[in-house]
């Protein structure tokens, strides 16, 4: 290990004369220069963009911004007035029983289907992928195709309840009432092959002997399931939630889709708001302050789910 | 042999490390590109007009126009689509990055927020004349006096019916209020309603209440007024009788054309846009009117709608002049005959217009109807779309249920907080 350090000087004199120092800069260096590339992604797709709509929220940004380039700071102006307005706080609660009443559905079906599928038996696979279909067809399609199911007149749907004898009148999509409803349940029919796919992923990991051992102590199925199947299912059930989580707290496509925030605003979310401020009023400095309300909400729910992963961990 | 180890090592070590630096030159360039991609040249003799002819007729169309205009001119004229909603927001980004289009087609209701915003040039300074185009059109086109937006033509909603239906029941074409609410009563039979229109959360039914608020006397500036209060009951009571389709409060105007042609509504307010649809079905039996009014010898006023060409200020005034000419020849007596033809929609140039209706004769209704036809963004200019959306709100509540009066009074709250 000597020979690295003593004939050297003869070949190259300038870089054995500082070995050590000079070497580890150039290996953090090349360190930096690996994560380099991440970092800028990061800063510039991430970093950037949260800091620009955290300062918009604070400015008067207009059509006007766009040719100036100047959008004076307003204090707090763009944040009292959406507080003020009584159509964030409905929208707020609409986003909350949205995601709840949609994660619910999704992850319940799901959970059933994925059990349901671990058992092998004939068309299994079949049945399987064509459960996937949903997922195959891009929102804007399912929300128009929906649209049309759920007319009240002419709808497939209601047509189907009348031969039933069921009634045929309901009002999915135009009754106040109603409408948050109808919209959860597509998104439900949405979310099903997505919540299915992962858990039915978690299922094939638990191993086979724990249901042989639980067979063994003559635990009945349900027991199985809850103390076998559920706790090991927990790492995934937590992913999957934060997942949907994230992604239908967000929603906009499928709600436009369907009934673009009506009728009388029933299905307006903080995801149509966001848009309906921003992309038709074009108060650029609103649109960002119910955006940010909408990443908060991301944010406390980012910490909770890190906060589980660690005590897992441990 | 001691000496060879270290520079062997000095070898490995380095192939890794100067991997970076072109590694991280790629990178450089790549965002170099990306970032200089943003503010593209404009070239020489190639002009650029941004539309929402996004349909293959309207683009094929738009596109002859241009084509023998740019030869007129001796330029080359390139059309760039985007789908109508993305027009505004496009152009606003476009001016932020320096690259505006020379010409852009905007939906006459947004014209004002850009205008507004300073992104437009005074047509007349670019050579324009308006001799020969009734006021109520240059006013459409213009934004506190100043003429920014040419219309090539422009539309209006009227009253579809259904022919057949109508005679077989033996029931007249409604001119008033009350006629139009008794016959749709009357041909409401089965699965089909005496009427249809559509009540969407968007500017279509905002669109579709104006002839109904205005020709009652009612005011964009005081929606809880008791003339659009009436309005409102009037709609009420139209879907209490059954007459309408309580899906209405769902349906876009393309959705109400469908009811129409599939023949589950015998009449509907509809635009001249969907002439070329209904056309398909030949065994459709339709003639149009004008839209019925609260009184006889009232006036029907309905909404004007259609596109401007405006030439947004791109600081180059020698390019601008010659947008303008593009401009004068698109919206010219000659293309304007042959774009209405096309479209079916009413030459905004009276002389033209006049051409038009001895050669689309059972679209006369609709010209009588431009001819009186109000700008939705006369009275508010760039303070329309609040309006609009507290007004959507409010024909919704008081549809689903709520009391018009209550609906409306907030429908000015939230209209005049909001400005």
């Amino acid at each position: 290990m000597t020979t690295s350090t003593a004939p050297a000087p003869a070949k190259a004199p300038r870089k054995a004369a500082a070995p050590g120092p000079d070497r580890a800069r150039r290996r953090r260096l090349a360190q930096w220069g690996f994560v380099a590339p991440a970092v800028v992604f990061m800063l510039l797709f991430f970093g950037y963009p949260l800091v620009r709509n955290v300062v918009m929220s604070f400015q008067h940004y207009t059509p006007k911004t766009f040719f100036t380039g100047e959008a004076p700071f307003n204090g707090t102006d763009n944040w009292s007035s959406v507080f003020q307005d009584a159509l964030f706080g409905k929208a707020l609660w609409h986003t909350l029983l949205f995601t709840a009443g949609s994660l619910l559905g999704q992850f319940c079906v799901g959970l059933a289907l994925a059990v349901f599928f671990n058992r092998r038996f004939p068309l299994g696979g079949v049945l399987r992928s064509l459960i996937l279909l949903p997922w195959l067809v891009p929102m804007v399609v399912s929300g128009i195709v929906w649209r049309r199911i759920l007319d009240q007149d002419t709808g497939v749907l209601n047509t189907f309840l009348d031969t039933l004898g069921l009634g045929g009148n309901t009002p999915w999509l135009t009754s106040p009432d109603m409408a948050l409803l109808s919209v959860i349940l597509v998104n439900i029919w949405i979310g099903i092959p997505f919540n299915m796919v992962i858990l039915y992923g978690g299922l094939q990991e638990i191993p086979k002997e724990l249901y042989e051992a639980a067979a063994l102590d003559g635990a009945s199925a349900w027991r199985t399931f809850r103390s076998v199947t559920l706790p090991m299912l927990k790492p995934v059930i937590t992913v999957v939630l934060v997942l949907g989580f994230m992604s239908t707290v967000k929603i906009l496509d499928l709600i436009l889709a369907l009934t673009d925030g009506g009728p009388a605003d029933a299905t307006q979310t903080l995801g149509t708001l966001t848009y309906q401020n921003s992309f038709v009023e074009l108060d650029f400095g609103a649109g960002a302050v119910v955006g940010n309300v909408l990443i908060l909400i991301s944010a406390v729910f980012a910490v909770f789910y890190l906060r589980a992963n660690r005590t897992e961990g441990k | 042999m001691t000496a060879h180890p270290p520079v062997a090592a000095h070898h490995l070590r380095a192939r890794p490390r100067s991997a970076v630096i072109p590694l991280a030159a790629v990178c450089a360039l790549v965002l170099g590109t990306a970032l200089t991609g943003c503010a593209q040249q404009r070239d020489g003799d190639v002009y650029t007009v941004m539309n929402s002819s996004t349909d293959e007729t309207y683009h094929r169309w738009d596109a002859e126009a241009m084509a023998r205009c740019g030869e007129r001119l001796g330029v080359t004229i390139e059309q760039q689509s985007v789908p109508a909603s993305q027009v505004m927001t496009k152009a606003l980004r476009m001016a932020s990055s320096k690259s505006l289009p020379d010409i852009v087609q905007f939906d006459a209701s947004e014209m004002p927020t850009f205008a507004e915003a300073g992104g437009l040039v005074d047509l007349r300074t670019l050579g324009l004349e308006t001799e020969g185009i009734p006021e109520g059109i240059v006013d459409f086109g213009s934004y506190e006096g100043t003429y920014y937006g040419a219309a090539r033509s422009v539309n209006t909603l009227a009253l579809f019916y259904n022919k057949d239906i109508l005679d077989a029941a033996g029931a007249e074409v409604p001119a008033t209020w009350d006629e139009l609410r008794q016959t749709a009563k009357k041909l409401t039979q089965g699965k089909r309603y005496g009427l249809a229109l559509s009540a969407g959360g968007a500017e279509d039914g905002v669109f579709q209440f104006t002839p109904f608020m205005w020709s009652n006397g009612g005011d964009e500036r005081d929606l809880d007024s008791p003339e659009v209060v009436e309005a409102l009951d009037y709609w009420k009571a139209l879907l209490e009788d059954g007459s309408l389709s309580k899906s209405t409060v769902n349906w876009t105007q393309a959705d109400v054309n469908d009811q129409f042609m599939a023949g589950n509504a015998a009449m509907m307010i509809n635009g001249p846009w969907q002439v070329e649809t209904l056309n398909t079905k030949k065994s459709l039996n339709w003639e149009i009117a004008r839209i019925p009014v609260p009184e006889r010898g009232a006036d029907s006023v309905g909404p004007l709608g259609g596109a401007v060409l405006t030439v947004p200020d791109t600081g180059d005034p020698g390019r601008q002049k010659t947008a303008g000419r593009i401009v004068a020849c698109m919206a010219g007596e000659e293309e304007q005959l042959t774009y209405a033809l096309n479209s079916w929609m009413v030459p905004a140039h009276g002389e033209a217009a006049a051409q038009w209706r001895e050669q689309v004769p059972e679209l006369d209704a609709l010209a009588d109807q431009v001819a009186a036809a109000r700008s939705r963004t006369a009275q508010l200019g760039a303070g329309w779309s609040g309006v609009s959306l507290a007004l959507q709100s409010a024909f919704q509540s008081a549809l689903t249920g709520q009391s018009s009066e209550a609906a409306l009074k907030r429908a000015q709250q939230r209209a005049t907080s909001g400005n």
